[in-house]
């Protein structure tokens, strides 16, 4: 694109802007959303959004959770009506009021959550609610197979059509949701935060194919708060902060420190500074552990390991390699099949939550939602969560208002939580807020285990350096610290040792000064290093 | 609410605010409208079955309309003055000073605490269920199981004071009760076994048990009537008034049980597990609460207040045990804990209300001519307008409350 120059189309009805290249008319921008503005009771989500998107571009639209990433994004895709602003696809002014409107105007997008049916082949997740499928009430699969081939072909996705989803690694199920995109003729595509799932391997492969969509003429929004994939993948970045935009900028005139700041707005400690780990003596042993899952296959097998004071270890895997299971029969909450689990010697494998929690233990629990909180409950009941039947929280048989809302108001202080007062229930506060909850609860007992289940799922860049230091503070302590998450940055930042599940099995322990992202990695896909010499491709199907 | 602690100044203030808030943040605005709403409609109903609108329509629509006001207005009156009383005669009864006249002019009022009580019973049992998220449909089976248990005690066991005859009828009723729910929670907690469909059921087996025992073990031997013997006078709940004012002592138990029961739930350790277990059992477990015994204990507890209704029934108003002695009493507590949003002082408050109602039809039926089943009608309105706030969100143009807590108390459907 040498030299463009801007003017208005004279040939069309409605006055748009064009670009001229060499003499071809092309649309300047595919996408423009001008003035896009949502209030929500007491928030303004959005305030006055401007965004364009051209022709062949990824545009990464950064921000911290709750920026109004995906408010907006929920507005172009017609799941929220905005207040104000207006939304142009090529020009044309369009409403969109639903989904459907959405995709009739070329806007297609690729959810964090796919929504796939697990026992239907690749073909039938395609055609499903597409009724241009459909001849005289039979369902054509042989000619969406034929185009699905052919998209597959074209933007490289090699997704095979017959196979069933179920069977289908995390990554190409997303290639499937790709496809169904494509296959409606979607030229917009906007990516909901899509590396969450993936491995380092696998998100290097989205890219690939991100860059081969764009190079075939499709343009992409591409949604994240991962600074490292922003500079990886995008043409242009996009900041948005409480609701507004606060920069644009590209991957060549920024790096990660600036888009961080921007993204926060103030300075953030990107590293840690770390001091070297005082290993003692090991405080839980792990040994040949077999864990079932809910529907009784086996999720743990044969794991052993330990976890000394004053170190922590880190539990890196792709979410669903057994890490939940693990992490669950060690504090109690999910019988062990076989195998010991000890803890300063003493043997808990069958202890109850409780027991173990009066040993010593504290657990930030994987979904704070489900497991970590109750929502409905003030966060005086929250932060005495495991700890209300002992004194000074109740005395005799009755609970000691006075004494649990000290404690919950210098919990608030300490660890900086947000919200009006100690009464308000953990439900209405930010993520990142009932994350500190948790954090202050657990950390606020003299522990010797600290068991940390993705400790920073969903928070900002801000909450997420707050809780590291806190994690590590705790390791200075001398407490044994053992930190589960598919984050490799995170287990990187953290840990003296770092773990890699897979499978149900422990594949490797590596100190973490000897470890590699890419090592890890393609642990994390189940290669061994003995045979990480061969390449290997991540494209299955 | 402050009578367990010394208040400092800063509670005190929190009370006021969260009582404001409550109040803004519509759990008791939705309760009020909702009673308001229903007895609107229900006079709309009243209109539409009067036959004589239809009749005075052929003079002219003014005249049915007029005919149709006047329905509605004798209908409510006759609600009133046979629910409260009739503020003419108590005015006239004071004035005259005779106190017999005095108290027959409060009667309608007393009668309608004396219909209140069991509800207050068997809402709290429901709402002790509610809270602790278990679906107690049992209450009317674990209420006829509470009468037995008191009946017999209180037939059976002679020459004791009243000091201790009366006390262990109560709690044979409470017993009694406590059996019918700990089944069911039983079940639901070793086996799964839900405890809506295993508590109907139990009702059935209370309902039947009841018919054999009075056609044969509990009948009273000189009739032929299934009726149980009369309990002995050391068993009754003591009357404040000569007959026929049936006011009883009953109600200041039930007052004095509700405040146990919001005491119970609210501050000790086991109401926090109970609440926890009923709010977020996946957090109760991983914060080491034994999910098995707390839901056993919550079914029997609750058990035990709907026995306690039975018992309050026999030991205060009937005096013995008949066939079918409860009108539903078990079931419209449902209704009741879903209005009283489940907390123990809201169950209070719609158990007045149920029992004023259903004290006040039987008048409304003799005085107006208006069948007793509008205040079905009536009570069945206002509940769904409670259990749908939606409904009267939309109505009144409510904004939906910002906690989004609407159906808490319900979550234990369909959960494992």
């Amino acid at each position: 694109m040498t030299s463009p120059c801007l003017h208005y189309c004279k040939t069309c009805s409605v006055r748009r802007q064009v670009l001229v290249n060499k003499g071809r008319i092309i649309m300047a921008f595919v996408l423009e959303l001008k003035g896009i503005t949502k209030r929500f009771p007491g928030v303004l989500a959005n305030d006055h959004i401007d965004l364009t998107l051209e022709q062949g571009e990824i545009h990464a639209l950064l921000g911290e959770n709750g920026a109004g990433k995906t408010t907006l994004m929920n507005i172009l895709y017609g799941l929220y009506q905005p207040d104000e602003g207006e939304i142009f696809v090529r020009g044309q002014k369009i409403e969109v009021h639903s989904p459907n409107d959405a995709i009739r105007a070329g806007v297609g997008m690729v959810h964090q959550h796919f929504m796939l049916i697990p026992v239907f082949t690749v073909t039938e997740n395609v055609m499903l609610g597409d009724e241009s499928t459909y001849r005289g009430g039979f369902l054509n699969r042989a000619a969406a197979a034929r185009q699905i081939k052919e998209i597959s072909e074209k933007y490289k996705l090699a997704v095979d059509s017959s196979a069933y989803v179920r069977d289908l690694p995390v990554g190409v199920q997303q290639r499937v949701e790709i496809i169904k995109l494509l296959y409606r003729e979607a030229d917009i595509l906007i990516f909901d935060e899509p590396t969450a799932v993936l491995t380092p391997q696998e998100a290097d492969e989205l890219f690939k194919i991100m860059k081969s969509l764009v190079a075939q003429g499709k343009s992409i929004i591409f949604i994240t708060h991962k600074l490292r994939e922003v500079l990886d993948a995008a043409d242009r970045i996009t900041v948005i902060r409480r609701g507004k935009v606060v920069g644009s900028t590209t991957p060549a005139a920024a790096d990660q420190r600036k888009l961080a700041e921007m993204m926060v707005g103030r300075e953030v400690m990107l590293e840690l500074d770390k001091k070297p780990a005082q290993a003692g003596e090991a405080v839980l042993d792990v040994a040949d552990l077999v864990v079932l899952d809910d529907r009784q296959q086996t999720a743990v097998s044969n794991v052993s390991f330990q976890v000394k004071a004053g170190e922590v270890l880190g539990v890196a895997g792709v979410q669903g390699n057994g890490q939940t299971e693990l992490v669950e029969a060690i504090t109690g909450l999910r019988p062990a099949l076989s195998g010991h689990v000890s803890l300063l010697g003493q043997d808990i494998t069958h202890a109850t939550p409780r027991q173990i929690t009066e040993l010593g233990t504290s657990h930030v629990p994987e979904d704070r939602q489900k497991d970590g909180l109750v929502l409905s409950a003030p966060l005086t009941e929250n932060v005495v969560l495991n700890t209300y039947y002992k004194p000074p929280y109740t005395k005799g048989v009755t609970l000691q208002p006075a004494a649990i809302l000290q404690t919950a108001n210098d919990l608030i202080k300490r660890f900086d939580i947000r919200t009006p007062n100690a009464q308000t229930s953990a439900g209405s506060l930010s993520g990142g807020n009932q994350q500190k909850v948790i954090i202050a609860r657990e950390f606020n007992r003299p522990s010797r285990l600290l068991i940390a289940s993705q400790p920073t799922r969903g928070l900002d860049v801000g909450s997420i350096e707050y809780i590291h230091s806190r994690i590590l503070e705790k390791r200075d302590e001398g407490c044994a610290v053992m930190v589960v998450s598919p984050e490799l940055d995170e287990i990187l930042q953290l840990s003296d040792r770092i773990a890699v599940m897979y499978r149900g099995q422990i594949i490797a322990i590596v100190p973490a000064a000897e470890a590699t992202k890419e090592g890890l990695g393609l642990l994390m896909a189940g290669v061994k290093q003995e045979t990480a010499v061969t390449p290997v491709t991540t494209t299955g199907g | 609410m402050s009578e367990t602690e010394q208040p400092t100044n800063d509670q005190k203030k929190n009370f006021t605010r969260v009582l404001l808030e409550e109040l803004s943040s519509q759990s008791v605005l939705i309760p009020i409208l909702a009673v308001i709403t229903g007895l609107i409609i229900g006079a709309f109903i009243i209109i539409l079955t009067t036959e004589e609108v239809y009749e005075a329509w052929a003079t002219s629509p003014w005249e049915s309309i007029k005919v149709g006001w006047s329905a509605v207005n004798n209908a409510y009156t006759a609600l009133f003055t046979s629910a409260i009383g009739s503020p003419t005669r108590i005015i006239n009864a004071l004035q005259s000073g005779d106190s017999l006249e005095i108290r027959r002019a409060f009667n309608p009022f007393l009668e309608s605490l004396v219909a209140s009580t069991p509800y207050i019973f068997a809402g709290l049992s429901v709402a002790l269920g509610f809270r602790s998220g278990l679906f107690n449909v049992g209450a009317e089976g674990q209420l006829f199981m509470g009468a037995i248990f008191a009946a017999f005690v209180g037939y059976s066991v002679k020459g004791l004071p009243m000091i201790i005859h009366l006390p262990l009828a109560l709690l044979a009723g409470a017993l009694g009760g406590a059996i019918w729910g700990f089944i069911p929670g039983w079940l639901k907690a070793k086996t799964g076994g839900h405890e809506v469909i295993n508590t109907i059921m139990l009702n059935y087996i209370a309902f039947r048990l009841s018919e054999w025992l009075l056609s044969g073990p509990m009948k009273r031997p000189e009739t032929f009537n299934p009726v149980s013997p009369t309990i002995e006078e050391s068993a009754m709940l003591p009357r404040f008034f000569e007959n026929p004012i049936r006011f009883h002592a009953g109600f200041f138990v039930a007052l004095g049980v509700a405040w146990l029961v919001y005491w119970f739930l609210f501050r000790t350790k086991w109401g926090f597990d109970l609440r926890t277990v009923g709010a977020n059992p996946h957090a109760a477990r991983y914060a080491g609460m034994n999910i098995v015994w707390v839901t056993i204990l919550a079914m029997s507890l609750s058990g035990a207040l709907s026995g306690l209704a039975g018992a309050n029934e026999v030991l205060g108003v009937n005096h013995n045990l008949a066939l079918a002695f409860s009108a539903g009493y078990g079931f419209d507590a449902i209704a009741l804990a879903l209005l009283g949003k489940s907390h123990p002082f809201g169950v209070v408050l719609a158990a007045l209300l149920f029992g004023t109602l259903r004290s006040g039809a039987l008048g409304m039926q003799l005085a107006a001519g208006i069948p007793i089943d509008i205040i079905s009608v009536l009570q069945a309105l206002i509940l769904a307008f409670i259990a749908a706030p939606a409904i009267i969100r939309t109505i009144y143009r409510l904004k939906p409350s910002a906690s989004g807590e609407d159906g808490v108390m319900l979550r234990g459907w369909g959960e494992g």
